[in-house]
């Protein structure tokens, strides 16, 4: 009896361990086939392929503009939604999509991991109507080559219930420095994602010059530290992380957020349904005083695109006027094409979402990817990683 | 020789039977080969690719996956505190769902085993089964809107002066503890209909207190059944971050799993073994108290 058990055992083990060479065989075989393309751009555009598969943020592929861009250039439009940069990252790294709605916070990644091209902006005739202040940005070109294009931008902004925050906040102290923040304990709003840091380097920036912040996405390790440390002592005074729009919207709905950071859709969804929301008003340049983090999307060709005349279309089909402004009325966001303000079924939308609003513009900091090299050559900042182990670290 | 060529101009069907035929262990080898095999390549295949990726690093410059044998993982989470808290958090909680539902599930099930009548019985399995039957994601959210400042809870208890528990660790031991409520009382309920009524009828016979009927008869022989329950209750809470996530601001290892799983898959992979690990000591813990022995 305890013979055979033994045997059988051992069988086991062996089979176990025969799987476990096998596995790490096929672990070995299956790396590093990561050469990328040159970083060339396309030079002359040529007959569509048939289809274009996308990667993008939900609410920017939506049958009602992408049917009639099948109809019109042949090309099926197969789109996958991710949630976060991250995950954009991740799905353009296996090379399988042409294209993707990156954020400012995913390009850099994805120029540094070879995983798009530049743009050849010449065969994108409506790029030349896009807002100027969203060309040739950082966070969309690099080494002066600009890598997508420009498809809508969103500002983070500090949006409070009326009711219970009084008297109106002026500045990010309301929800950022501890002793104004103890007010609110429990009922304070804040995103939850890593470059959240960022809102606190932009207060930090204004509130401690002697750190020397610069770029909020560009911290070295003193001016990193003290960020994290404003978000510890924040955080026991967080009622609620939000990284759903339709989370924070409940919040706020039933009292049990008052005070935060909110994304311009927010705001008015909840003004829609009549909720008693606010956020900084028109005397302050809509923002507090700090100014604020924001987010500027671009689309981006794979450098491994399979059907790179048919990513093209769609890149000039998005911006081009009508669909541009359905889009961003669609999703709740400031569009990039400029003629785009003429074509919104809201007459007052681009006014709303300061579009065509270069002051408003110049007080946000699009999102970008923290780099450990930040221009200084010395590659001291902090990268993503270490965003993303203290942004645990900060939650507790 | 005659036999042999009797044997080839046979239909392969025929053969083939011929073959399995008087080889038991052939039989039962081929009948297996599918399922066993799925098993250990889907299963016990991933696992192991899993543990190895435990051991890769993230390149800091271009995020890449660096392959090669490094301890760095282990060491960030031994070494953070932050990390340790999470686990101590996510067991204790899982603990705690895992008591709470044993207790409510046993009186539920010995109702049901012993009490009920057919009828009662047939109503109540049902009634245990509905609710998993709607999504886990509707469930969680009801209890979201519920559990806010001007939801429900704080409705119903204000008359009383008091208030709910709103978000936080409370709401995720309520919430998981009616999540997981029927995948303890179903075991416990098969366990105790094994036990023959005659065992407790002769308990009493001999004049047990009804109490010590429990302790002495019921309890041991139901055992077994309760630590089956417990498993799926232990796991599941273990296991789980969209409750955490949507009912407080609490992180579980699943949630900094989630964090990490696409800019750092060799750490989500490291987080990955903890589960695992207080997984296999509490069925090694469940095999001492004898919850195998009569499965």
């Amino acid at each position: 009896m305890s013979r055979t058990n033994a045997n059988s055992a051992r069988t086991a083990w062996l089979v176990i361990a025969g799987l476990v060479a096998f596995m790490v065989f096929l672990a070995g075989c299956g790396s590093s086939n990561d050469d990328n393309g040159g970083g060339e751009e396309l030079q002359s555009l040529g007959k569509g392929e048939g289809e274009v598969n996308l990667v993008s943020w939900a609410g920017y592929v939506e049958p009602a503009w992408s049917k009639p861009f099948e109809q019109k250039t042949g090309c099926t439009v197969n789109n996958k939604v991710a949630g976060t940069s991250d995950e954009m990252v991740q799905l353009m790294r296996s090379g399988q999509y042409d294209g993707v709605s990156a954020s400012g916070n995913a390009t850099a990644r994805l120029v540094d991991g070879g995983d798009v091209d530049p743009v050849n902006v010449s065969l994108v005739p409506n790029y030349e109507t896009i807002f100027a202040d969203l060309k040739d940005q950082p966070y969309n070109t690099f080494d002066g080559k600009p890598y997508g294009i420009p498809h809508g931008r969103g500002a983070n902004l500090l949006m409070w219930n009326p009711d219970d925050v009084k008297p109106a906040p002026t500045s990010w102290d309301v929800v950022l420095d501890p002793k104004k923040a103890a007010a609110y304990k429990g009922q304070i709003s804040a995103y939850d994602d890593p470059i959240y840091i960022a809102d606190a380097a932009v207060y930090l920036k204004m509130h401690e010059p002697d750190l020397g912040i610069e770029n909020p996405y560009e911290l070295n390790e003193e001016q990193f530290n003290a960020a994290v440390d404003l978000l510890k002592e924040q955080q026991p005074n967080v009622g609620e992380y939000w990284s759903e729009a339709a989370k924070q919207i409940q919040a706020f709905a039933g009292g049990d957020a008052t005070v935060g950071t909110t994304w311009q859709y927010q705001y008015f969804a909840l003004q829609e349904e009549g909720k008693p929301v606010q956020a900084s008003p028109a005397s302050q340049g809509f923002l507090p005083k700090e100014g604020a983090t924001g987010w500027s999307d671009t689309w981006m060709i794979s450098s491994e695109a399979k059907n790179p005349n048919c990513m093209y279309e769609w890149m000039d089909w998005i911006v081009s006027p009508k669909v541009n402004a359905e889009v961003a009325e669609f999703f709740g966001e400031a569009p990039a094409q400029s003629l785009a303000c003429d074509q919104t079924a809201d007459k007052g939308f681009c006014a709303k979402y300061h579009a065509d609003n270069p002051a408003f513009w110049e007080r946000v900091y699009y999102w970008e990817t923290p780099l450990a090299d930040c221009g200084n050559g010395e590659e001291d900042c902090k990268d993503y990683n270490e965003w993303v182990q203290a942004w645990t670290s900060i939650k507790g | 020789m005659a036999t042999e060529s009797v044997v080839s101009r046979r239909p392969v069907g025929r053969r083939l039977a011929g073959l399995f035929h008087g080889r038991p262990r052939l039989q039962a080898g081929t009948l297996l080969a599918g399922p066993v095999g799925w098993l250990v390549i889907g299963y016990l295949g991933s696992l192991a690719v899993l543990l190895i990726t435990a051991f890769w690093t993230v390149d800091p410059l271009s995020g890449e996956v660096v392959q090669g044998f490094s301890l760095e993982n282990v060491e960030t989470l031994v070494d953070e505190p932050v990390y340790r808290d999470i686990v101590g958090r996510t067991v204790l909680i899982a603990a705690l769902v895992t008591l709470t539902d044993a207790i409510l599930a046993f009186p539920i099930a010995f109702y049901m085993a012993k009490i009920a009548s057919r009828r009662g019985k047939a109503i109540l399995v049902v009634a245990i089964l509905l609710p998993l039957w709607s999504s886990y994601l509707v469930k969680v959210y009801a209890w979201r809107t519920m559990l806010s400042n001007d939801g429900v809870i704080n409705w119903a208890l204000e008359p009383f002066g008091l208030q709910g528990p709103g978000y936080g660790m409370t709401a995720i031991w309520l919430v998981m503890s009616y999540l997981w409520l029927p995948y303890m009382i179903l075991p416990i309920y098969a366990g105790l209909e094994r036990i023959p009524d005659s065992l407790i009828s002769a308990s009493e016979d001999l004049g047990a207190h009804p109490f010590t009927t429990f302790r002495r008869v019921t309890l041991p022989l139901a055992f077994p059944a309760v630590v089956a329950g417990s498993i799926f209750t232990f796991a599941l809470t273990l296991g789980d971050y969209i409750t955490p996530r949507l009912v407080s601001n609490e992180q579980f290892i699943g949630n900094v799993i989630f964090a990490n799983i696409t800019n750092n898959q060799p750490f989500a992979a490291a987080l990955a073994l903890v589960p695992i690990v207080v997984m296999i000591a509490y069925l090694l813990v469940a095999r001492r108290l004898g919850a195998f022995e009569h499965v």
